[in-house]
């Protein structure tokens, strides 16, 4: 009786996500696209929760839903309009989206998806019945953390989370290497300023609870910096002109900040005669907690570089700046903070 | 027992307005109407499942977090409603009239 | 006993859930569609707290409150106007 139950619960849940993902391909209104694909996100989070994975759970409603709408946001609003007639918001042509070819290409999509989804099922039926996660869990004090995720994530398999860093920062270098920040936002009203005044304190002191409760409990690096950058996100939408990014140097050391300490610790293990990055055991649970709060911090300024889609406006004028000092010569610049 | 029976009156109450707001997003016959179910139908429903729920679990952590995810929902949704309702002003969409 | 109880609310909810969802497909404007974020939110808060009794997992109410929180984040991004945007006809 309550196999049926969740079986129906499954069901409808199913048919959702699918009706969803339907209407966010064929909707030729790309505005209303994104809004559908920010309803998927949150469904798709309550479908992780439902399958007992809460921490993939917390990343997709943190990114995929919060933040990848509002990327997707700002990267439609800066498409450049000439006329009424070549609107971006549709797409290309409806002659294009109707014709034979491109529902050939959708056809052909939807059967590889379904031969791919019914390889990897039947692979995971005849897969080894000896997994990896006994063998986790057993050796899962070792680790200084009894979240088992945390500890694969942070110390078994800590090559991975900082080349992800590293991924991270290259992309943001390439995301500045579009030009200054362009567009800025009207003012808000009493509205949205008094929603900030305290949506913004509490997405920061939520942040820092996932941060420390990802030793013990679902949360982590990721999901804290996530939430920073959506508190960075509501700043900025707010549209007022004082708020600002941290100052040049601030800005930097925290963007490379993330995989700086993943080297930094890793290089002072060497030295004290350790593998690269084998954290010792009684001091492992504190390594980790180090590195994390870095990593939480470089995230978020670089999503929030991303949200921005652009050189934020202190890196910019600061280095123009220095450039000038380099060549005026006699004429001394003090270097002021503009904040 | 007693405490799991009131706790089913609640949830069951919470559900009923669950269901008379999504049937007044689906037959109101305006924009700005259907703002009102979504927000203030709703945001009642969810609290009183949550007080079935807390007086399910009967645990005073979890008792907090859950009155705090209401009053949250609550004060978020209030805003958003008027952000919403704002932009459809500006878009100029029509009001329903009798 | 309860766990039967919760199993239907859970199934109500998903129901609701797919009502909102018949909005979002007919809705008229693009506003209709912006309110399906906010129902996504309600629901989804909803639907995960009861699930998350049932499953006797207490990280489920953190997961709530990311989604109250960042489903407000969405529709304020959705509905802020910048300097430079062209004002569209939805």
């Amino acid at each position: 009786m309550e196999n049926l139950a969740w079986y129906i619960l499954d069901a409808m849940l199913i048919i959702a996500l699918i009706g969803l993902a339907w209407l966010t391909l064929t909707n030729h209104n790309l505005r209303q696209a994104i809004i559908f694909f920010i309803a998927f996100g949150l469904l798709l989070a309550l479908v992780w929760f439902r399958l007992a994975a809460p921490d993939v759970a917390l990343a997709e409603a943190a990114i995929g839903a919060g933040l990848s709408g509002a990327l997707f946001l700002t990267s439609l609003s800066q498409q450049k309009q000439t006329n009424k007639k070549d609107d971006p918001l549709k797409t290309t042509s409806t002659k294009f989206f109707d014709s034979f070819q491109n529902q050939f290409l959708n056809l052909l999509f939807v059967i590889l998806a379904l031969v791919f989804s019914a390889a990897f099922v039947f692979a995971l039926m005849e897969a080894d019945p000896d997994r990896l996660s006994p063998t986790v869990l057993m050796n899962l004090e070792q680790t200084g953390v009894s979240n088992p995720v945390t500890g694969v994530l942070l110390d078994f398999r800590a090559y991975d989370t900082m080349l992800e860093l590293a991924v991270l920062l290259s992309a943001a270098l390439g995301i500045m290497a579009l030009g200054p920040v362009k567009t800025h936002y009207y003012p808000s009203g009493d509205m949205l300023s008094s929603l900030s005044q305290w949506l913004v304190p509490i997405l920061i002191l939520f942040s820092g609870y996932i941060l420390w409760a990802g030793a013990h409990s679902p949360g982590g690096a990721f999901q804290a910096g996530a939430l920073l950058a959506a508190a960075g996100v509501v700043l900025n939408l707010t549209g007022d002109r004082q708020v600002k990014l941290p100052n040049y140097w601030l800005l930097r050391g925290l963007t490379i900040g993330g995989i700086a300490g993943f080297l930094i610790i890793g290089l002072l293990l060497m030295l004290s005669g350790r593998a690269f990055l084998d954290f010792p055991s009684q001091w492992s649970g504190t390594l980790i907690l180090f590195i994390e709060s870095f990593a939480t911090l470089s995230i978020s300024i670089i999503l929030l570089i991303a949200f921005q889609s652009g050189e934020p406006q202190e890196w910019e004028h600061e280095s123009k700046k220095l450039a000038l000092k380099n060549t005026a010569g006699k004429t001394k610049i003090k270097g002021k903070t503009l904040c | 027992m007693m405490i799991n029976i009131l706790a089913a009156f609640f949830i069951f109450f919470g559900l009923v307005f669950f269901i008379i707001g999504s049937i007044g997003l689906l037959r109101l016959p305006d924009l700005y109407s259907r703002l009102h179910a979504l927000t203030k139908i709703d945001n009642l429903g969810l609290g009183l499942l949550l007080i079935g729920l807390v007086l399910f679990s009967a645990d005073l952590i979890i008792a907090i977090k859950l009155f705090l995810v209401w009053f949250l929902v609550l004060a978020s949704s209030a805003i958003s409603s008027h952000l919403i309702a704002q932009r459809a002003r500006r878009k100029e969409r029509g009001i329903w009239k009798i | 006993m309860m766990n039967i109880f919760l199993s239907t609310t859970a199934i109500v909810l998903s129901l609701c859930l797919s009502a909102g969802l018949i909005r979002i497909y007919l809705g008229p404007s693009t506003e209709d569609r912006m309110m399906a974020v906010q129902l996504m939110g309600t629901m989804g808060v909803a639907l995960l707290l009861v699930l998350a009794t049932q499953m006797n997992l207490p990280s489920g109410i953190d997961l709530a409150l990311v989604l109250a929180l960042l489903a407000t984040v969405s529709v304020v991004g959705l509905t802020r106007r910048t300097t430079s945007m062209v004002q569209h006809d939805d």
